[in-house]
């Protein structure tokens, strides 16, 4: 316990910059589109509805879709400016998030703007007139100042709503504190969790007492309580960002990917670690959606990480045909490097496979091994399914081959999915072939005569840009063949376990003291 | 000389509604004219043709001979002092920095702004302890001197009022009523005034304007409408209501 939240805190410095640069960013960006769209707003009514509905509309889109919706957005654009300008951009991490939180930032501070300008006192604006000010006099002197409290408790708003929901640019691949609460409820490692979510409820209460004394002090005119409110936020602003800066002013990091869940986390921390074993400096970019990882990748955004042969086969090259496992790693290793310039640097030695399982005396009870036997006797058992899993080509492809009946199919969250199993609510499940729980339940893994289901062999993946960078490559290339399936099973459930748990960290270490 | 301000046929419509038609006016510089007539009769209108915070639409505006539609609205504005019915000071900004504000537009040198502002000040007849104070801080007596200070900053020759001692009560008004004759007179003002105390123009004015539903009805000095007969009974019945309560004031007072 001790021993995790150490591990937890000493990646707040990066994980606390990132999110404060990210939240400031679009709290800055918000405050220059919505200002002048207020002043706007309050000028003209019609405008004023149409931009309150908008923003309202922004507002009704749940914050992860939206920032979910830029990813796919920034890659059409990134690609039509590719072809127009010769050179695309970043879809992923910074912009995305950027754009998405800055979006939402802008309904409190376009609504009080418009709300407080247009609520300034007729009588003191014709005396503004009528003293000979112009338009924009009149803006700037008298009708701003006399709505800055009112604007300044939108700003409070928009920034305490975009500090919470930058939690949510984690899956886009943005470190931020959300790494914390995406990878804790993964693992649940709810010490990781409550790091996450303190640190990012304590940043927006900080911000929200500073942002509430220059409101209050632009509103009494006490010029000293708001200055020491702006100075507050420039300390603060700069005390976050020194730790990226200090990092970004030493030798370039390596980033290191994963996606999301248990294995991904502990192949990332022993890669990690290897590189800092030989005295480089790693980032580590976790969380990253299945599709996301291999863009991010083959844009060079992160120079490393671990896939599996059968999604590339898949999802990238387009195959659904099944040649056998050592012919799709040779196809692959040739189809990436050509397609992308993306190296297959080596395969780890264990497959992560789509499996159906059963526990060991049922499936002996009833005879089955294999999933022909499960064809002939399966119809009277109840098959679970993870939540994406009968939805995927691997399910339809083994249904057919084998002609596999079912009396009912259920879905299930993965962890429920293995209680299900043990309690008998479910006779046969879809699991994972490298999940710790196969070994600790006793459960079986039915045999695939026909072949059905794709090979998964854990590849360790090389960027194009870092693809001649001997030191990585070296120290990756170390781990070939160094890890079977049992030994992984092992490592993962260390950390998915209830007790005595472990953090992904702990369990990287572990394997390479073995 | 040219008259400070002369009106040539104008007229103002609102969605077809006529506020003000064809008033025809023109004041010598040194006057002292006041607006009268009920509410609704166009007289506020009428002033803010004058500083172009109305823009008429028919006819013209000259102020020193120059018509205001060619001007810029906020430079013309800069030259015409203007004291408003809410008296309208700007509520974050000190009692300096109110009257202060049309020579800071100006761009006067700060010096010359900070000795202003003292003059004014004594002039409005307010202690210059005030300086420093924020509007929400001063009597309503007090708000109006600093609206007319405000108004006399910039150093104007003419001075436009809209009902600027409407809010006040009884003694505060005569009081401001005579330091504002005064100032007309120690500062050569051009002075129009809006109200609607008839016995208030008669008192202070030159020359009583007289106006009803957007038009001009009568018009004259105070001796002048008191001993006139009036065939238009709507300037009969202004003009004897004040008559007949200072008979009667007389009568108390004679015994």
């Amino acid at each position: 316990m001790d021993d995790r939240l150490h591990q937890a805190l000493a990646l707040l410095p990066e994980r606390l910059g990132w999110h404060v640069a990210l939240s400031a960013a679009a709290l800055a960006l918000g405050l220059l589109v919505a200002l002048p769209l207020g002043v706007l707003a309050a000028r003209r009514p019609r405008l004023r509805w149409i931009a309150l509905a908008g923003a309202g509309l922004i507002q009704t889109i749940p914050s992860l879709a939206l920032l979910a919706l830029f990813f796919p957005l920034l890659l059409l654009l990134s690609g039509l400016s590719e072809r127009l300008l010769g050179h695309g951009f970043s879809a992923l991490g910074f912009l995305p998030s950027l754009l998405a939180l800055t979006l939402y930032s802008m309904l409190p501070i376009l609504r009080n703007t418009a709300a407080g300008l247009s609520g300034v006192d007729p009588a003191v604006v014709e005396a503004a007139r009528g003293v000979g000010m112009t338009d924009r006099q009149r803006l700037w002197r008298v009708e701003f100042p006399l709505a800055l409290p009112i604007i300044m408790a939108g700003v409070r708003t928009a920034a305490v709503w975009t500090i919470g929901a930058a939690t949510l640019s984690t899956p886009v691949g943005q470190t931020s504190l959300g790494d914390y609460i995406f990878s804790g409820l993964q693992t649940e490692d709810w010490v990781a969790v409550l790091v996450g979510c303190a640190a990012s409820a304590g940043l927006a209460m900080l911000v929200d007492q500073l942002l509430g004394l220059i409101e209050s002090g632009v509103g009494r005119r006490d010029r000293a309580r708001w200055i020491a409110g702006l100075a507050g936020l420039g300390v603060g602003l700069a005390a976050a960002l020194i730790p990226l800066a200090v990092s970004a002013r030493g030798e370039a990091a390596y980033v290191i990917g994963a996606k999301n869940f248990s294995e991904q986390y502990v192949l990332a921390e022993l890669m990690a670690g290897r590189l800092e074993a030989r005295g480089a400096r790693v980032e580590r970019r976790i969380n990253l959606g299945s599709a996301v990882a291999y863009r991010a990748l083959a844009a060079g955004e992160i120079d490393a990480y671990v896939d599996y042969s059968g999604t590339l086969w898949a999802n990238v090259l387009g195959r659904k045909d099944n040649p056998g496992r050592q012919a799709v790693l040779d196809e692959l290793r040739s189809g990436l490097k050509t397609r992308d310039g993306v190296v297959l640097l080596a395969p780890l030695g264990f497959e992560n496979a789509y499996a159906l399982a059963m526990r060991r005396d049922r499936a002996q009870a009833l005879g089955i091994t294999t999933l022909a036997d499960l064809a002939v006797k399966g119809g009277g058992l109840t098959m679970g399914g993870d939540l994406e899993f009968f939805s995927r080509p691997e399910w339809t492809g083994v249904e057919r081959a084998y002609g596999l009946r079912f009396k009912a199919k259920r879905q299930f969250q993965p962890t429920f999915m293995y209680r299900a199993l043990a309690t008998g609510e479910a006779d046969v499940i879809s699991a994972f072939s490298s999940d710790g729980r196969i070994a600790a339940d006793d459960l079986v893994l039915l045999g695939d005569p026909k072949g059905a289901l794709p090979p998964y062999d854990a590849v360790i993946l090389v960027s194009p840009r870092a693809a001649g960078d001997r030191r990585l490559t070296g120290a990756l290339a170390s781990l070939a063949g160094s890890i079977d399936v049992k030994t992984m099973q092992a490592a993962n459930y260390a950390v998915d376990r209830d007790t005595d748990k472990q953090s992904p960290a702990q369990a990287a270490k572990a394997l390479e003291r073995r | 000389m040219t008259p400070a301000i002369v009106l040539e046929q104008v007229g103002k419509t609102y969605d077809g509604a006529a506020v003000l038609s064809g008033a025809d006016l023109s004041i010598a510089r040194g006057q002292f004219v006041a607006l009268v007539g009920g509410s609704g009769a166009g007289k506020t209108t009428l002033l803010k043709t004058i500083n172009a915070l109305i823009v008429p639409t028919t006819g013209r505006v000259l102020v020193d001979g120059q018509d205001v539609a060619a001007q810029s609205g906020p430079a013309l504005r800069r030259r015409i002092g203007y004291v408003f019915q809410e008296v309208g000071l700007f509520p974050h900004l000190t009692v300096a920095q109110n009257i202060g504000i049309t020579p800071s537009l100006l761009a006067w040198p700060v010096p010359r702004i900070a000795a202003r502002v003292e003059t004014l000040l004594d002039l409005v007849d307010l202690p210059r302890e005030l300086a420093t104070r924020l509007p929400a801080a001063l009597s309503g007596g007090q708000r109006q001197r600093v609206g007319v200070a405000r108004a006399l900053a910039a150093e104007p020759t003419i001075l436009l009022m809209d009902e600027p001692f409407g809010a006040l009560d009884p003694v505060t008004r005569v009081a401001l009523a005579d330091d504002v004759r005064r100032l007309h007179e120690t500062l050569g003002l051009t002075t129009v005034m809006v109200t609607h105390d008839v016995g208030e123009a008669l008192l202070l004015a030159d020359v009583v304007v007289v106006m009803a539903d957007g038009a001009i009805i009568a018009r004259g000095s105070p001796a002048a409408l008191l001993s006139a007969a009036h065939a238009d009974p709507r300037v009969a019945a202004l003009i004897d209501a004040p008559r007949r309560q200072a008979e009667k004031l007389a009568g108390l007072i004679h015994g």
